[in-house]
């Protein structure tokens, strides 16, 4: 029935120490109910969206609290029953340590579900089926929180023929897809049965990495028992062979376009959590309220804990036993695209694949940077054949055209390059602060034209005020010599005449017109700030 | 402990070098055997002159100098000119071929992975065409020697220029294979005739050729940890072969055969340790293809028609000039990009 897929010319990359032994040895455990719930409102990539509730408010498990707002955006809804304590900006997962907007929830412990039912696929009008999706709060779950209603109906001019299920969860140390592939594998066939038909696609890939031959195997079997004609292809263990481009050519041979989506060549590619969701949504009704995470690093039980979102760090790792002596950190996903949490009181939301307990041992402090030599070990690894040596270059000496120009845009920000240079430079810091300073700068240069087009209306109301001045005086002058000698009314006739004149001449200078040719430039830029932010470590990458 | 990836492999441009140096082993061993310890000598006073050249130089430049004297490449420059060199030539020959190596064509150009030229091979151009006449002075075989020095002697031959009683430079000494073939023909000696000599051996010239070989076992430990990559050493070697074998073929009388071009003079050593130097060489796969296959050829010409014995240092340095148009020519595609 199902075949095992021809896998392509396995790409560049890394091999880095695994560490996914220690988190699989138990299965999938529950966390219990919090105290509290802290519901970040932006857990996805695009708009926030809207608050339907107040402080107060009683909700039930599965409430729709926020809607989405918009076309890229996502609802979010009460993972348990309880009642709105606080709609509040606080520290969230996220890089930048910056608080944003969140709804905290005070759970009453009764799991009240609000009214949900099965839907048919395949009866439902497509339309209501896309704008149920839409507030049903799926996001991808493999880190990159696109929301999915999107990707289900891709604007592209190419219809989608294939499916690629993503379960290869390359980076160390993550294993939630694993566990979840090895326990509820007819789950995830199921969902990719409805995302297959809702896509229209004709074939499926599930690709995973070879170091999982219990979810290969768990995944199998499923397709064969649910009769779903997919291939498994079993991919090399080579990090980032999870990310979405490098899987696509894996299992398909084909490559996506650098400035195009992988729905150009008629391909989309789904987390296998993020099909199980699909399917808990249509076949139960089920909204986004919870997922499955790797707690693993320096804890007394690492292992992965299915969750209610917005549970706290600090209840996750409660659950897998508490950290052990010396724990230096958290890092939230895997250790090669991962960042470090600002605090472990941020809560769980739909991105956390993994929270590591870092010590010193683990990832030891960088050693000394030292020049590069020039051995092109990065080069030889690196999955989008850049030549990290020379963007090092151009990064560290600020020549951002030239780095621009040896394609600085595609790096994916993997890490392999850092992984593996033995002068120890964090060449992946420096793309990210050339990417960053590439944008400020076109920032700037937008700026720049909207003052100069400021100052060009100023200037140009300026001289109509002028030529409006001139002409009034003129025509008082006219007014107080009338019936004056014909010289003096040729005077006037030629002075109104030259305001005229010059009022015209002026005119055109009004650089209104000119302004959605910089809105224009406006959207370009933002389009490229959309992509770079989705080239970079937000998009269905890792895991 | 701050940003991704937080971790990386262990490697470091101490362990690089060292296995450079590790790699070197083997043809050292084999060079005493076959000719005698002088050549350990060479490498004493070369590893010393080049740490503390590296080290004044780095002191200068206020830059720490423990961590840039552990990344060992000062040690490599110091070995890989030292082997290049005569193995009984007087100690101030090596000293300051060293201190132009170190000083002017790595510090002078900014230190450890700036010098656009391979240290070793500036410092080698400049003592051949300064010192011509010590610098082709090659010590005979020990195997074709009458006399065998001692440890001591060699090094008081090195340090004072004085032999033990009874025994002359010229029984110490003959000419390369190389040179040996390249002046026999311009006296219209036949091939078969050259090749009488006593101290050809097999392939190319007695002990040397073993020499060579051992570099070659060192080389393919390299490639095997991947120090350095396949690119460079075959095209080298390939196209070296290819040339002399092309016209070995259509005049055997007049140009050696491609086995005395693989294995004599300092080919084995630049296909494994002199032209795969990163930071003076290319980075893209394709730029290395050509730029060995352009020392090989450049190579070959010095070898056959130019004016000196060997033609290795004067190609790489010339290709090294090449470097930057090479890597920009050879960007590979990107992925996802149209070719
Ligand atoms: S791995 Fe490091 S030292 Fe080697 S070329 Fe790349 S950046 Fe330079
Ligand atoms: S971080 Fe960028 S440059 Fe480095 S290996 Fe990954 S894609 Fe290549």
């Amino acid at each position: 029935m199902n075949i095992l897929a021809k896998i392509f010319n396995a790409s560049n990359g890394v091999h880095p120490p695994e560490h996914k032994l220690e988190s699989t040895s138990l299965p999938i455990q529950k966390v219990a109910v919090p105290e509290r719930l802290v519901l970040p409102l932006r857990q996805h990539i695009g708009n926030m969206p809207k608050v339907l509730v107040k402080v107060g408010d009683s909700v039930l498990k599965g409430q729709l609290l926020a809607e989405a707002n918009g076309t890229v955006s996502a609802a979010v809804h009460a993972p348990t029953s309880g009642t709105v304590v606080a709609i509040d900006e606080q520290v969230i997962p996220h890089p930048s340590g910056l608080p944003d907007m969140c709804i905290t929830l005070r759970p009453d412990g009764q799991e009240r579900w609000v009214a949900h039912d099965a839907m048919d696929y395949r009866s439902m009008d497509r339309v209501e089926l896309l704008r149920r999706l839409r507030q049903s709060g799926i996001v991808g779950l493999g880190g990159a929180t696109f929301p999915t209603h999107l990707k289900l109906s891709p604007k592209g001019t190419h219809p989608v023929v294939t499916l690629v299920l993503n379960g290869a969860e390359c980076e160390p140390f993550i294993t939630c897809d694993d566990l979840l592939m090895r326990e509820r594998a007819e789950e995830i066939v199921l969902g990719a049965q409805i995302i297959q038909s809702l896509l229209g696609a004709v074939e499926c890939f599930i690709g995973i990495e070879d170091n999982k031959p219990e979810a290969a195997a768990a995944m199998k079997a499923a397709c064969e028992k649910s009769g779903f004609a997919a291939e498994v292809g079993i991919v090399p263990t080579l990090y980032p062979s999870g990310d979405a481009r490098q899987l696509i050519r894996l299992l398909t041979g084909k490559e996506v376009p650098a400035d195009g989506r992988s729905t150009d060549i008629g391909i989309q590619c789904f987390n296998v959590a993020t099909a199980q969701s699909v399917y808990r949504f249509f076949a139960h009704g089920e909204t986004a309220v919870s997922r499955i995470v790797t707690i693993t690093g320096n804890v007394a039980r690492p292992g992965n804990y299915e969750a209610l979102l917005g549970t706290s760090v600090d209840d996750l790792l409660k659950a897998a036993g508490g950290d052990l002596p010396n724990t230096d950190g958290y890092i939230m996903g895997g250790p090669m695209m991962g960042f470090t949490l600002p605090s472990s009181a941020v809560p769980m939301t739909k991105a956390m694949n993994c929270v590591i307990a870092s010590t010193p041992g683990l990832f030891p402090p960088p050693a000394m940077e030292m020049p590069c030599i020039r051995c092109a070990a990065c080069a030889d690894v690196c999955p989008v054949s850049l030549q990290p040596q020379e963007l090092y270059w151009f990064s560290k000496s600020n020549n951002l055209e030239k780095a621009l120009e040896y394609n600085l845009q595609d790096c994916i920000e993997c890490g392999c390059c850092t992984y593996v240079c033995p002068s120890h430079i964090p060449l992946v810091q420096y793309y990210r602060y050339a990417k960053s300073e590439s944008i400020a700068q076109e920032r700037a240069q937008t700026a720049a034209d909207q003052a100069r087009v400021r100052n060009d209306n100023r200037l140009a109301r300026i001289e109509r005020e002028k030529q409006e001045r001139a002409q009034r005086n003129a025509l008082r002058t006219a007014k107080a010599d009338t019936g004056g000698d014909a010289d003096k009314q040729a005077a006037i006739q030629a002075a109104m005449e030259r305001a005229k004149a010059q009022k015209e001449g002026v005119t055109p200078q009004n650089t209104e017109n000119l302004s959605p040719a910089v809105q224009a430039e406006i959207a370009g830029i933002d389009a490229l700030r959309g992509d770079m932010t989705s080239t970079a470590p937000t998009t269905e990458t890792n895991s | 402990m701050k940003y991704s990836p937080f971790f990386t492999s262990n490697t470091s441009v101490s362990i690089v070098m060292l296995k450079v140096l590790l790699a070197l082993v083997p043809g050292i061993i084999v060079y005493v055997w076959a000719f005698g310890s002088g050549i350990l000598v060479n490498l004493i006073i070369g590893s010393v002159v080049a740490l503390l050249a590296e080290a004044s130089v780095l002191q200068i430049r206020r830059r720490p100098v423990l961590p840039f004297l552990l990344d060992g490449s000062a040690l490599v420059t110091a070995w890989l000119l030292a082997l290049a060199l005569p193995p009984l030539a007087p100690w101030w020959l090596i000293v300051v071929g060293i201190i132009f190596a170190i000083v002017i064509a790595k510090h002078l150009y900014g230190g450890l992975g700036q010098n656009p030229f391979n240290p070793a091979m500036i410092g080698y151009a400049v003592l051949l065409i300064s010192f011509p006449a010590v610098m082709t002075l090659w010590p005979a075989p020990l195997s074709l020697t009458a006399a065998k020095l001692s440890f001591l002697d060699q090094w008081q031959y090195i340090f004072s220029r004085t032999l033990p009683i009874g025994v002359g430079m010229d029984a110490m000494s003959s000419a390369t294979p190389l040179d040996y073939l390249k002046t026999q023909l311009t006296m219209s000696h036949s091939m078969e005739q050259i090749w009488q000599a006593p101290f050809f051996g097999h392939w190319a010239g007695k002990g040397g050729e073993m020499v060579a070989a051992a570099y070659l076992l060192g080389g393919l430990y390299l490639v095997q940890q991947k120090i350095i990559s396949w690119h460079i050493p075959t095209a080298f070697l390939g196209t070296l072969a290819l040339m002399a074998g092309l016209f070995h073929f259509i005049n055997p009388g007049h140009f050696a055969p491609p086995t005395l071009h693989l294995f004599a003079g300092a080919s084995m050593l630049c296909a494994f340790f002199i032209a795969t130097d990163p930071v003076s060489g290319p980075t893209t796969p394709n730029g290395k293809l050509i730029f060995a296959a352009g020392i090989a050829v450049l190579t070959w010409l010095i070898r056959t028609y130019g004016g000196y014995p060997d033609g290795v240092a004067f190609a790489v340095l010339l290709m090294n000039i090449c470097v930057p148009l090479i890597d920009a020519k050879t960007q590979p595609r990107v992925f996802g990009h149209n070719s």
